[in-house]
């Protein structure tokens, strides 16, 4: 028996929204990373799973998710690399705490 | 001829760069080379006037008995088919005369500078300056419109500022080249509006077709009228505004006497031989407008001319400060000239009045420069303006002595002195024209003698005072451009500007009128006694004769109050009745109104700022909540 399309939405919308919860509550950078991968992964369902049972003669679903993956990847990357930065020059990654930029 | 224009256009460049050169070099040139570069490039520009002047003169000028006026321009601003502004240069008789007159007394001063204002601070400056007012005059003489006169006018009005202004840091040379600067620019402006109101009514500023009379402007006048009077009448009465702040005329002259503060032979320069004529030359250019299409105004010039030099003659009896007494006796010579105009009509003999202005302003400006620069000598010999701390200098200065005797001379027109000749003329076009305004002048050529001698007598005779490093003058510099100009004095007067520089062109001979010139010279010669009698030693004569006429001595002294007018007006009736108002309405109403709005767009911004706080959180939560009700706004 299939499993029906509307489970893989919920699922999704579920991972979407406990994914801005997480980036709007969070105060800490990296785990507003990990909230931002949790939205982008959602939506790398959302595209397959469309793809999936409403276009199964195309792929162009399945492709985009793959770039979104990669892009994913580079994001974090260089999204990484700026915290460390962050935590280097002010022993800190709350972004309560980080205001310098503001001004 | 197209030669002479290539000539001409020299004349002009010459001095504007060596302004750049000296201006821009400033510091960094010697005071010496500065100097030498001014008189070299003067030298070179004198040069080329007096070929100019004698080619024009004597070799193509003439065509059929006529002087013509030759012209070259390049269109600048195009407004209408025929109403451009043009940049070029004319020559006809009068702007070459001035071509030489101003080069010649801008050489000398320029030679004379070096030993006046050897070792000031800022000589360097003084010489930029001069090259420019040089400049500035030369473009101005040879300008082929009136718009480009008027640009040349106001450059003429900014270097005598510069010059009036060069002292800076004495208050009382900044104050007056700023009364200078404010009273020419206000007279200015009617000159301004004079000029557009005349472009708009005759379609031209080009001087060829101004003066042409056959031309359009003189076959069909504009009907319109403004308060009972024709829009030319306005035009060239404020055109004659212009004139009148830059000549000093009546009641604009309140800035000529402070402009004494300058140095010396900035005052000969400008303010005796060449921007103060300025004026007069404007009319003289203008004068088939003034005569043909509004002799209503050419009369006015002439009555506001007489009232001036008699104004000036009397008020020169009383100062004291001589440099004072000979910026009077400008303001009345050139009052002089103004009458010759005013009187003058347009055709053949008739025209003598313009011939016989033409010829004062030649001669005027060779024996006022002398009497400047021999006025800058004793000042600089006794380090005093005042006549009372002078007296017996003519055994210290014998050269100065001389050189001045012979300008004072000239001015009260004595033969054979070039004085005598030109304003005889005047008298002459004066009796031909209105019997009043003669008696005037005639009155006035006997306060002349009088006061030019007076201040004779107190520098070079009466009582001798004590002198601290007076030296015996010997030919240098100083004294070279003396002699030359004492030379000038005595033959310009020979001269045959009858067949030369005439209102239509055509020449004429000149005889001297016996019936005119003989009580001309015998009331040069009663003034001269007069003076002689008061002055030659110390006598009480001057003092009681004060006394005797107090009120009017009391009121010449004070220029008859005229200061004090202004400065009434100005203080008491705009500054407090009308500005005051305005400058609240200025600061409360359109300032007020334009601080409001600044104020309240502070006011939003700083609203409007909170929401930028770069919290991404913040961000993020509006931005879904505002995706949500767009949506549930969309679905329902």
């Amino acid at each position: 028996m299939e499993i029906p399309m509307q489970c893989y939405l919920i699922v999704a919308l579920v991972m979407f929204f406990s994914g801005v919860y997480g980036f709007i509550t969070r105060r800490n950078l990296l785990a507003m990373l990990m909230s931002l991968e949790l939205i982008l992964n959602a939506v790398n369902v959302f595209f397959v799973v469309f793809n999936r049972f409403l276009f199964p003669e195309h792929l162009e679903g399945m492709f985009f998710s793959l770039f979104v993956i990669g892009v994913a990847a580079a994001e974090t990357a260089l999204a990484i690399a700026i915290i460390i930065n962050v935590f280097r020059s002010s022993k800190n990654i709350d972004n309560e705490e980080i205001k310098e930029l503001k001004y | 001829m197209e030669q002479s224009m290539f000539i001409a256009l020299f004349i002009l460049i010459i001095p504007v760069l060596n302004f750049l050169f000296i201006g821009l070099m400033d510091d960094k040139l010697k005071p010496k080379t500065a100097g030498l570069l001014g008189i070299l490039g003067l030298t070179v520009v004198a040069a080329l006037s007096y070929f100019t002047a004698f080619d024009y003169f004597f070799n193509y000028g003439k065509v059929d008995g006529m002087y013509q006026s030759f012209y070259e321009a390049f269109s600048w601003m195009k407004f209408t088919e025929t109403l451009s502004i043009d940049l070029g240069i004319l020559l006809d008789p009068i702007s070459v005369m001035m071509l030489v007159v101003i080069s010649t007394v801008s050489l000398c001063v320029h030679i004379y500078s070096m030993g006046y204002m050897h070792g000031e601070k800022g000589f360097q400056r003084y010489y930029a300056f001069l090259s420019l007012f040089t400049f500035s005059m030369l473009g101005l003489v040879v300008a082929t419109n009136i718009f480009q006169m008027y640009i040349f006018w106001e450059l003429v009005g900014v270097s005598s500022y510069l010059l009036i202004g060069f002292y800076y840091e004495k208050p009382s040379a900044i104050l007056a080249s700023k009364k200078a600067f404010i009273v020419t620019r206000f007279a200015d402006l009617g000159f301004l509006i004079g000029i557009l109101i005349l472009g708009y009514y005759t379609g031209t500023f080009d001087f060829k077709v101004l003066t042409d009379t056959n031309s359009s402007v003189f076959t069909s006048t504009p009907a319109a009228t403004f308060m009972g009077a024709s829009v030319l009448t306005w035009a060239t009465a404020l055109i004659f505004m212009g004139g009148a702040g830059k000549s000093a005329m009546l009641p604009l002259h309140i800035w000529l006497p402070d402009a004494m503060e300058g140095p010396t032979p900035v005052s000969a320069l400008i303010h005796a031989a060449t921007m103060v004529v300025a004026g007069v030359y404007l009319v003289a250019r203008m004068f088939p407008v003034y005569f043909i299409l509004t002799p209503e105004v050419l009369t006015g010039i002439a009555y506001i001319g007489a009232a001036t030099s008699l104004y000036a003659a009397i008020v020169a009896c009383t100062q004291t400060d001589i440099k004072r007494v000979l910026a009077f006796s400008t303001i009345s010579q050139i009052a002089y000239m103004m009458v010759a105009l005013g009187v003058s009509k347009f055709e053949g003999h008739d025209g003598l009045g313009y011939m016989a202005s033409m010829f004062h302003l030649f001669t005027h400006a060779f024996f006022k420069a002398l009497l400047f620069l021999g006025a800058g000598a004793v000042i600089h010999a006794v380090h005093s303006n005042e006549m009372s701390e002078m007296g017996g200098l003519r055994k210290y200065l014998p050269i100065t002595h001389i050189t001045f005797l012979i300008a004072c001379l000239s001015i009260a027109g004595i033969p054979p002195f070039s004085g005598f000749f030109s304003k005889d003329e005047i008298l002459v076009a004066a009796w031909e024209g209105d019997k009043i305004i003669f008696f005037c002048q005639y009155f006035v050529a006997g306060l002349t003698a009088f006061y030019m001698f007076r201040l004779y007598f107190n520098i070079f005779w009466g009582e001798e005072k004590q002198y601290e490093h007076i030296h015996k003058e010997h030919a240098d510099c100083m004294t070279i451009p003396l002699l030359f100009l004492a030379l000038l004095t005595v033959v310009t007067g020979f001269i045959p500007f009858g067949q030369l520089v005439t209102a239509d062109g055509f020449g004429f001979d000149l005889h001297t009128v016996f019936e005119i010139a003989i009580p001309s010279v015998l009331i040069g010669v009663v003034g001269i006694l007069v003076a002689w009698i008061m002055y030659k030693k110390p006598t009480q004569i001057p003092d009681k004769v004060a006394t005797s006429v107090k009120p009017l001595y009391v009121a010449a002294k004070r220029k008859f109050y005229f200061d004090e007018l202004y400065m009434f007006i100005t203080k008491k009736i705009i500054f407090r009745r009308i500005s005051t108002p305005i400058a609240w309405f200025d600061r409360r109403c359109v300032d007020g109104f334009m601080d409001f709005q600044a104020w309240w767009s502070n006011k939003v911004s700083v609203k409007i700022k909170g929401f930028q706080s770069g919290d991404v959180q913040l961000y993020v939560a509006i931005f879904i909540v505002a995706i949500l009700v767009i949506s549930a706004i969309i679905c329902l």
